[in-house]
């Protein structure tokens, strides 16, 4: 009886009213917390992404030379459709909402996400759904071969590893469509009182217009795969032109989900890039509320532009001017957010810890990707450029310049809250160099080769593309062991780093996630923070009432 | 030696393109195939205009993005001025890039329909996409052929050390060439067989995906004598990389000097339908029909893999003959129905599975593949 009592006790020293407080696996398999669920989704992310960056290496090893010299084909077009599947689905995805998890309660006054267990499942699923794809290998016909697209008739062609991915995808967007509900409902329902949308940190509002995408497209990806495990196993004709369906239907509805994809994982590092270069730069975000609107308008505009993957399948020539002037449009908004970030480091006290630097290299290069995203969505030049290297070099400056280093840029500036310890800042600093370098010594190359003509997905290739392509394995190899570094950085940091974090490491963090302390209890906010605390947390959205 | 020179050399002209991209030297590997047709030109200049339009661009804004790194840092001892919000920069840099996006986007917009409108053509090519070659027709001349890689596999099989050296033309190069004449307007069709490919060759400025049980259109007129060669950009299975397109135009009177030399050939071809066939005929036939057709996917040796069947002693080969015809006729699955084959193709290539590698199951005759094709219509 006295045990009972002590472990109750135990219990209340961490401050929770939670009566179950599992040791060991229990912790995690039982977690309900939303710290212990968003380290669970980050490091589940991490380990998807060494799966799908050693299948890159694997394509890449291929591609050094002309020639075939490690795999057959068909394994090369499983790398290449694994590679894709896992690093959106299973690294950049989980890796957002992990994000999403550990940071909104904090940033939100929140004691905890809204659906605490749904919160639990919605993580638990995505293991299952990673072993199926990589169990998929190893099926009689191998994993699927059809690029992460999955275009039928293709795909319709491929043995029973397509049936694993695609009832892996069902399991992806069963937990992305639960944790996108409880994303919303923690944002709508459970913020501080005094904060109104309008005075949320902006990486609350990216997660919020990222997570009704998610509800809105994650759907739609799932009846196209179950359209297509219908025209596999059980005589349905939807994209089978012998019974009347038509191939390209599978591409307007994958399209209809793939585009706004994008955005599900540009939006988010908008957030986070909009929160740390107010930090770095000591000064609040120049344009809050226009960075809303064009968060906004990025996505109700994403719905309307997924034809714009497809303009050689042969489109009437008022939908290739439709898509191509609704896709041209978009680079308004994202204009407006880049603008928005320059002008915050203008006049700023500007410094460039790991996070900033990160940051900057986002900016940099996720701008690159912009344009060459302007290049490809005027439809005659993208005749050249469809299906070539030039489309590859174009989303990698967009995901992994995007999307990672935002990633990068989150770990650096969080770690000390997460560990309660500082990180190695020289080591932190040689990661960001040794990644910028390497990554545009790997996709620079590329656009050349587009241009050039090189169609992607190919495991070799014409004499001409050799030396650009030399040059992209050099790059991709080196880039993959400089994460090594980054594992060093982020183990080193959890065993203690340089030293204790205090509760706000940086200058200029004001959001209230630097008023909890450091690590962050594994209770927080249980009584919310006072208006006072609230106000002080909105300077660096610069919404603070105006006198 | 010459490949170090070359790599060094090119990574040179790639960093000093980026300030001459608008007045780039043509030919080399790093940019467009020069054009020969007046719609790459227009696509190439349409790219370069915008090269600039986004250099410029992007020196201005990352201008300030680095003066305010350089000069507005804490270790100068520069403090931060929290200024937020002003309206009329925040409607400037709306509207701004709006007219440059509209200045963009007029001069691509008549290229967009220039390029769809494929009225007056001077002839017709239907261009069928297969898994893993292209076969053509000569809509207006009634002939056709099977256009396939030419590359030797010892070249491009580097699996137990250094392969066969390559050729120059390696891995774009065909056993038969597209011949067209210059100047004139080229209508394609496209269409494919069995999964989606894509037809396009990156001199004329033209790509037209080829999607099965649909004819799309495209077109293009050539005009400088030469060979062109472009690649299938639409993953369609193993042998993706190795269905190239090689278009070569010649004069005027070359091409009719062709297409007279192919009409003879087309016919010298044909099987003589009254002809009849001795088994060693048959099986001779249906080796060449099924090196040409099948081997792609079940191997030479008949033992298939991945989703392609063996056909080495498997139940529909050794079975009953009529399933055996109907597979080949319509296809099932991975299968695809190779009913644009003569009844004698058919006939042969049936005749040779069940009586190569081991199989002993009789023979199929052409008037059989006939029966059964009026049988299924």
């Amino acid at each position: 009886m006295s045990t009972v009592i002590k472990a109750a006790d135990t219990v209340d020293t961490h401050g929770g009213h939670h009566a179950e407080h599992h040791a060991g696996w229990a912790r995690w398999l039982y977690a309900t917390n939303h710290k212990d669920i968003g380290t669970l989704y980050l490091w589940f992310a991490f380990a998807m992404f060494i799966t799908g960056g050693v299948m890159a290496l694997g394509i890449r090893a291929e591609l050094f030379q002309p020639g075939l010299q490690f795999w057959q084909p068909e394994f090369f077009n499983q790398l290449t459709t694994l590679h894709g599947i896992i690093m959106v689905f299973g690294a950049i995805m989980p890796a957002f909402t992990g994000l999403a998890n550990w940071m909104l309660p904090l940033m939100l006054g929140a004691p905890d996400m809204a659906f605490a267990r749904m919160n639990n499942w919605s993580f638990w699923l995505l293991p299952p759904a990673a072993a199926l794809l990589l169990i998929s290998l190893f099926v009689p016909g191998g994993a699927a071969a059809g690029g992460w697209t999955l275009y039928p008739p293709l795909s319709a062609q491929a043995g029973m590893g397509m049936d694993l991915a695609i009832f892996s995808i069902h399991l992806l967007g069963l937990s992305s469509i639960m944790g996108s509900i409880n994303i919303i409902t923690t944002i709508l329902n459970m913020r501080a009182p005094g904060m109104t949308l309008l005075k949320m940190p902006l990486f609350a509002w990216t997660s919020l217009v990222t997570a009704y995408l998610l509800i809105a497209v994650a759907p739609v990806l799932a009846g196209a795969v179950t359209m297509l495990l219908t025209d596999r196993h059980f005589g349905t004709h939807f994209f089978n032109a012998a019974g009347g369906g038509d191939p390209v239907l599978f591409q307007h509805i994958f399209w209809f989900f793939g585009h706004p994809e994008v955005y599900i994982m540009a939006l988010p590092a908008f957030g986070i890039v909009s929160q740390i270069i107010p930090t770095f730069a000591r000064k609040p975000l120049f344009g809050y509320v226009s960075m809303v609107y064009a968060t906004c308008s990025i996505a109700i505009l994403s719905f309307m532009v997924w034809g714009h993957h497809m303009f050689s399948v042969g489109m009437p020539a008022t939908a290739q001017l439709f898509f191509m002037f609704l896709t041209m449009l978009i680079a308004v908004p994202t204009g407006v957010k880049v603008f928005n970030w320059i002008a915050t480091m203008w006049q700023g006290s500007l410094t460039f810890e790991t996070p900033m630097l990160f940051a900057i290299g986002f900016v940099c290069l996720f701008t690159v990707g912009g344009f060459s995203g302007l290049v490809l969505s005027i439809a005659p030049v993208d005749t050249q450029m469809h299906d070539t290297y030039y489309v590859v070099a174009h989303f990698h400056y967009v995901l992994v310049a995007g999307a990672l280093f935002s990633l990068f840029a989150a770990v650096y500036y969080w770690l000390p809250k997460w560990t309660g310890f500082m990180y190695h800042e020289g080591r932190g600093k040689l990661h960001f160099w040794w990644s910028m370098v390497w990554f545009n010594v790997t996709f620079f190359p590329m656009h050349f080769l587009g241009l050039a003509g090189m169609p992607r997905r190919i495991p070799d290739y014409a004499l001409q593309f050799t030396d650009f392509n030399t040059v992209a394995s050099v790059g991709a190899f080196c880039f993959g062991l400089g994460q090594l570094l980054f594992f060093y950085n982020v183990i080193h940091t959890i065993r203690g780093g340089v030293g204790p974090a205090p509760a706000s490491p940086w200058e200029g963090g004001n959001t209230l996630e630097w008023e909890v302390a450091s690590p962050a209890p594994h209770h927080t906010w249980e009584s919310p923070p006072d208006i006072e605390t609230v106000r002080r947390g909105l300077i660096a959205q610069a919404v603070e009432e105006k006198a | 030696m010459n490949l170090s020179c070359r790599h060094h050399r090119n990574i040179c002209m790639a960093i000093a393109s980026v300030a001459t991209m608008p007045v780039m030297a043509a030919g080399e590997f790093w940019t467009f195939t020069p054009p020969a047709s007046q719609m790459a030109l227009n696509i190439e200049g349409l790219h370069s205009y915008l090269m600039v339009v986004i250099l410029a661009i992007f020196v201005l804004v990352f201008g300030f993005m680095f003066y305010a790194i350089l000069r507005h840092r804490k270790s100068l001892g520069h403090v931060a001025k929290p200024f937020h919000e002003n309206v009329t920069i925040e409607i400037l840099w709306t509207l701004i890039p709006a007219i440059i996006l509209l200045a963009m986007a007029w001069p691509a917009a008549s290229v967009v329909l220039a390029q769809r409108d494929t009225r007056g053509a001077a002839m017709t090519i239907k261009a069928t996409g297969f898994q893993w070659f292209w076969s053509y027709d000569y809509l207006d001349y009634g002939f056709g052929f099977k256009s396939k890689l030419a590359t030797p596999r010892a070249q491009i099989d580097n699996h137990h050390g250094e392969g066969q050296a390559k050729g120059e033309h390696y891995l774009l190069e065909v056993d038969h060439e597209v011949v067209v004449p210059v100047g004139q307007k080229i209508r394609i069709l496209t269409t494919a067989n069995d999964v989606i490919h894509s037809w396009g060759v990156p001199a004329f400025g033209v790509k037209q995906d080829a999607i099965p049980g649909f004819i799309r259109d495209t077109w293009f007129t050539a005009d400088k004598l030469g060979t062109f060669r472009g690649q299938c950009v639409e993953l369609c299975g193993k042998d993706h990389a190795f269905m190239p397109i090689v278009v070569k135009v010649v004069s005027q009177t070359d091409f009719k000097q062709w297409v007279a030399e192919q009409q003879a050939r087309a016919k010298a071809m044909q099987d003589d339908p009254n002809k009849t066939w001795t088994q060693p005929e048959l099986l001779a036939r249906g080796k060449q029909v099924y090196e040409a057709n099948c081997a792609a996917c079940h191997k030479a040796d008949g033992t298939g893999g991945g989703p392609f069947p063996s056909m080495v002693g498997s139940k529909l080969v050794t079975g009953d003959k009529a399933g055996h015809v109907q597979m080949v006729l319509n296809g099932k699955n991975a299968m695809p129905a190779w009913a644009s084959l003569s009844d004698v193709e058919i006939a042969a290539v049936i005749s040779y599975e069940r009586n190569s590698w081991g199989n002993q199951s009789g023979f199929v005759l052409p008037a059989e593949v006939r029966a059964a094709r009026g049988a299924s219509q």
